[in-house]
């Protein structure tokens, strides 16, 4: 190395910064830093025009103080004057104190662009890279409005120098992401795609970067990248240890270029042509081929290179899912890692398996391991490598294995480290729901979660537990039992409490039968933990008793006694204090029949998405839980509801939750939960409140306001539909929550429900790009004649933050008579400047307001008989789209919302729905047969309603279904 | 990458490079938070963490940490050797580098890593390559007698 290299003479600045070094104290080095800048302050401000020697150090100083953590206010505009100094090291030093100090002044902003432009045309290459790396540094968009259109010339000119071209390909990747709107590569793209082929590896290394991350936001237009990705990589992995001189590292080949490579192919399917593809699997297998070869080097860096490039080619194989020969090898290299002795291995290996266990050709070649990761998670020191483990148990548990994973998980749970804990809990608790079987073991498992690791167990997860023994009257008696024996510990965490109070409230009867758990021993027991429990569960204890008052009769005077002790009735606390007051007079003056009425069993809850599960999906962020996930949680949760008694007779629902404060209203987090039966003007009030009565003629101020935006200016009118709408549409037909919609920028989920003759809807709106969405609006409009027949109003809330946001916007719809098209969802927003405009169909469908109707055999024939008239009935036979699987038809008629009728056909192959569809003028009866042929795959659909429209939409709807 | 860092085992910061636009109170937030979790990880432990909603890679060389954080599908390992790269670079540029060097010359450690990654991404991988542009910078520099008579103070 030259002498020069070690600094460059700039003594004052070593004497300054070994002053520094030398101050015993913070206060000594704040004095000292003090003194520095009065000294630079003056020398700047001084009569003498400074040199140039002297500027670059005086703000290579400054620069210094800066780094250290202090603020500095002054000398920008000196490093601005060095800019334009034709010395090399001045202008470097100016070019690194803006780099690092800049802010949006824009007086000088504007002189700094001014000297990179100077700079940019010098074609001196030194400086031209100097002012590249200046703007890919700072980034801002005043730079990419400067030379956003520049560089892409520089780029691709034949006679820019190499490294020029290299600074250009990353400046323009930098502009990019700041400003996309910017960026226009237009006539560029296919000479910067051809950079592929440029000659100096270097090149080719800067501007893959760029070419990716094109690729990812256009796809189309960069697709051609791929096939010259395949034919680099080809050479590169075929090529000797030594053949790419330089690039070679530690004898892998180009390392860097061909992760880079691999990664740009994961932004497209594997290859169409034959050809292609061909070559590619060819690479892979010799990638996965060379993990097997013996090293070349002892060195790390050669294995890290080496194995950099197998993990990338592992995420491509699993990115095309498509190939299970290259699945399988890949889990059983990753297998081999799992016992590496390298930590950095095994980690990654955990981590890459993940994804593995989602796709079905590997997903079995996955569990094979399962002993190992057990072992990992016991054994591994590092709690980083521990979380993998537990990972990636989660992700292969199925069926199969699901009881010794959750044994496992909650035995680890004992010793698990506080940071990892609370997820660990959501996760138990969600495979123990997802893969029950019997819900004795659910049961038991969440009971053992609570008390293993109760601090952790959050609301939701010990509300699930409740949801679910409310709907499974199998698993009643047991839980009792089980709660009542848990509850004997001395000791016993608080949720544990809530769930006894709970679940005996609603079933001590079940086990009072036992001398041993008697309804005097089930108070006794339940009342000890009281004064220990906090006030939320104290006010639950309160309803427990007034529950156990209509049970057993037989402690109705120990428990009003209780109740008018003073610690009660005269609480502090408003919540404890009512309730003791108004249970203790419902006790003395209500009758048995009206204890009785009020104080029935909790009616099984409507089915929806677990909580747990968006609860940990909120947890890992916005894409950790993929949709597939939640979907199959849902169908399986499904099942675990046990959908198939849902709907009993409305009017003991109503009567039982009329008044009754139940011991936790909240249960299900949505106001819905609550009121479910209740008298059904008082829930339309609560939603007609919102609505206004404005009338189907008048629609809701969003959809004035869109008149106002269109009148404004005419560019910004609501897109039409997208043509896929209705395929979205039929999606929805028979679920309420997903996701309706996705592209590149935007995700947006559905949440719905629906009661009577009223539906309400959330949209969740996730910001897919890192970059906020500016004047973002959504207007939901009912198009044509759907205006007089269902009434939509939104409360839209700006929503531009990146990831989901925190306000979804409730759109509500009243049904005034049928319909058969769909609301309009239009969203505006500005991504970068271009204006997105795109409009949905709301998956509003008549169906949706079905209330089930449970009837007899003898009654279901009589109606259908009734509805005899040719226009009432619509008939279809049509070929199976979908698995004519029993469970998935079953759980699809349910998802429809009407009661499905056992017992009824003759034929038990068939399947027989009835319901009522609720609209505001009049209700609409429905009868449904579907008989499936399976032998032929078809189906005919039969359907009967009082109104023949409805026949037919329902038809309609219907066939797209099966 | 989102950022590198250099840091001291006493947590004292070496060198910040900075790929993704946040204010200076971020900037230092991050930086505290992310010295804490690394100087606390024992030796034989793992090089990546997940890190908020990033992945952390480090590596000790001497007294010096070199920590990047990364996006989520980013390559750890490779990650791992663009830091050895690096370390590689300042090596050969300053003859057996240690952290005083950086500290002194904290403006070449900058150049440096501008040669080697831009934006984040890597420019050029060849030592060779990146260490003849720095070497025809500093001949461009000027002969140091010019300022031996420029007083100081």
């Amino acid at each position: 190395m030259p002498a020069v290299s070690k600094g460059d003479g700039m003594r004052g600045l070593a004497v300054f910064i070994s002053d520094i070094r030398n101050c015993k104290s913070k206060e000594a080095e704040i004095k000292r830093i003090n003194k520095e800048l009065a000294n630079i302050r003056s020398k700047f401000k001084g009569d003498k025009a400074l040199d140039g020697y002297s500027k670059k150090k005086y703000v290579c100083k400054l620069l210094f103080i800066f780094l250290l953590g202090h603020d500095i206010d002054f000398g920008h505009m000196e490093a601005v004057n060095l800019l334009s100094s034709n010395k090399y090291t001045e202008k470097q030093i100016g070019y690194l104190f803006i780099s690092v100090l800049v802010n949006s002044n824009s007086e000088l902003i504007r002189l700094i662009n001014n000297a990179i432009k100077n700079d940019l045309s010098s074609r001196n290459p030194t400086f031209m890279c100097l002012a590249l790396h200046c703007i890919a540094n700072v980034g801002s968009r005043e730079m990419a409005e400067a030379f956003a259109s520049e560089i892409p010339r520089i780029l691709v000119a034949g006679d820019t120098m190499d490294s020029v071209k290299q600074s250009a390909a990353l400046c323009l990747l930098r502009l990019y992401k700041t400003s996309p709107d910017l960026v226009m590569m237009g006539e560029w793209t296919s000479r910067v795609v051809h950079l592929l082929n440029d000659q100096h590896m270097g090149v080719v290394t800067a501007a893959i970067s760029l070419i990716t991350c094109l690729s990812q936001k256009n796809p189309d237009e960069f697709k051609t990248c791929v096939s010259l990705a395949v034919s680099r990589l080809s050479r590169i992995v075929s090529s000797a240890s030594t053949d790419l001189q330089d690039y070679t590292y530690y004898f892998v080949p180009a390392p860097w270029l061909s992760c880079k490579l691999l990664r740009l192919l994961q932004c497209y399917p594997p290859p169409e042509d034959g050809a292609v593809k061909g070559r590619l699997v060819e690479c892979l297998e010799t990638i996965l081929n060379k993990a097997q070869e013996p090293p070349k080097s002892k060195k790390v860096q050669h294995s890290n290179a080496k194995n950099a490039i197998l993990f990338e080619a592992i995420s491509l194989i699993i990115h095309y899912d498509s190939e299970p020969n290259l699945l399988v090898r890949a889990c059983n290299q990753l297998g081999q890692f799992l016992q590496h002795r390298e930590t950095n291995l095994r980690y990654l290996a955990l981590e890459s398996m993940c994804t593995l266990a989602s796709s079905e050709f590997s997903h079995e070649a996955v569990k094979t391991h399962i002993e190992t990761v057990i072992n990992a998670l016991k054994t591994e020191r590092d709690v980083s490598v521990r979380q993998r483990a537990a990972d990636l148990l989660y992700a292969m548990c199925d069926r199969s294995n699901a009881k010794q994973i959750v044994a496992e998980m909650l035995s680890y749970l004992e010793t698990a480290d506080y940071s990892i804990r609370e997820e660990m809990v959501l996760k138990v608790a969600i495979l123990a729901e997802k893969y029950a079987v019997d819900y004795s073991w659910y049961v038991d498992t969440i009971l053992n979660l609570i008390r293993i690791a109760g601090d952790y167990v959050s609301e939701e997860v010990w509300y699930r537990v409740i949801q679910i023994v409310i709907n499974r009257d199998d698993v009643q008696g047991y839980a009792a039992k089980t709660v009542f024996e848990a509850l004997q510990a001395p000791a016993c965490h608080e949720n544990m409490v809530k769930v006894g109070g709970y679940i005996l409230g609603e079933f001590g009867n079940l086990i009072a039968g036992d001398p041993r758990s008697s309804p005097l021993v089930q108070f006794n027991l339940l009342h000890s933990k009281f004064h220990l429990c906090s006030v939320p569960t104290r006010a639950l204890l309160l309803s427990a008793y007034i529950k156990f008052i209509n049970l057993f009769p037989e402690t109705k005077a120990t428990i009003q006694e209780v109740l008018r002790c003073d610690s009660q009735i005269r609480n502090s606390d408003v919540e404890l204090q009512q309730r003791a007051v108004e249970y203790l007079k419902l006790s003395s003056i209500a009758s048995t029949d009206v204890l009785a009425t009020v104080l029935e069993e909790m009616p099984p809850f409507p089915e929806r998405e677990s909580s747990i599960l968006a609860k940990l999906k909120k947890k890992k962020g916005p894409g950790a839980v993929s949709v597939t996930e939640l979907e199959d949680n849902k169908r399986e949760g499904g099942e675990l509801n046990g959908e198939g008694d849902r709907g009993p007779d409305p009017a003991a629902m109503a009567s039982s939750n009329a008044s009754t404060p139940s011991p936790s209203a909240d249960l299900l987090g949505i106001r819905s939960a609550a009121p479910v039966g209740a008298a059904p003007t008082s829930v339309g009030s609560l939603l007609v409140d919102v609505f206004s009565e404005a009338g189907p003629a008048a629609p809701s101020a969003a959809v004035n306001d869109d008149g106002f935006l269109s009148s404004a200016s005419p560019s910004e009118d609501p897109a039409p539909p997208l043509s896929e709408a209705d395929e979205l549409l039929n999606k929805f037909v028979c679920k309420n929550n997903g996701v309706l919609f996705e592209n590149q920028l935007l995700q947006i989920g559905i949440k719905s429900e629906y009661r009577q003759n009223l539906g309400r809807m959330y949209l969740f709106y996730g910001n897919k790009t890192s970059v906020q969405f500016a004047s973002f609006t959504t207007t939901v409009s009912c198009p044509g004649e759907l205006q007089s027949q269902l009434n939509a109003s939104d409360q839209t809330s700006g929503t531009t933050g990146r990831g989901w946001s925190p306000d979804p916007t409730g759109t509500q719809h009243r049904v005034l008579t049928d319909f058969s098209d769909a609301p309009l969802l239009n969203i505006k927003f500005r991504y970068g400047g271009a204006l997105q405009n795109l409009t949905l169909k709301l998956p509003v469908t008549i169906n949706k307001f079905f209330q089930p109707t449970e009837m007899t055999s003898h009654d279901f024939f009589q109606r259908w008989k009734q509805l005899s008239q040719p226009q009432q009935e619509a008939q279809k036979i049509f070929k199976a789209n979908h698995s004519m699987d029993t469970e998935v038809l079953k759980a699809k008629l349910l998802g429809l919302g009407t009661a499905l009728l056992d017992d009824v056909d003759p034929n038990s192959e068939n399947y027989v729905c009835a319901g009522v569809i609720q609209t505001k003028g009049q209700q609409v009866g429905c009868l449904l047969r579907l008989e499936p042929n399976g032998q032929a795959q078809m189906y005919r659909l039969t359907l009967r309603c009082s109104k023949d429209s409805v026949s037919r939409r329902l038809c309609e709807l219907l066939a797209e279904q099966f | 990458m989102q950022f590198m860092l250099l840091f001291s085992r006493q947590g004292k910061l070496r060198l910040q490079k900075w790929y993704v636009p946040l204010s200076d109170k971020e900037k230092k937030k991050i930086t505290r938070e992310l010295v804490q979790t690394v100087l606390a990880r024992k030796p034989k432990m793992c090089s990546f963490l997940e890190w908020r909603d990033m992945k952390i890679v480090y590596k000790r060389y001497a007294s010096l940490y070199f920590c990047c954080a990364i996006e989520n599908q980013d390559n750890e390992l490779i990650t791992l050797e663009i830091i050895h790269r690096y370390v590689e670079l300042l090596d050969k540029y300053f003859g057996s580098v240690c952290e005083l060097d950086i500290i002194f010359n904290f403006e070449k450690a900058y150049f440096i890593l501008d040669e080697f990654l831009l934006g984040g991404e890597a420019q050029e991988t060849s030592k060779k390559n990146v260490l003849k542009a720095i070497e025809q910078a500093d001949l461009l520099q000027e002969p140091r007698h010019e300022y031996f008579a420029v007083p100081v103070y």
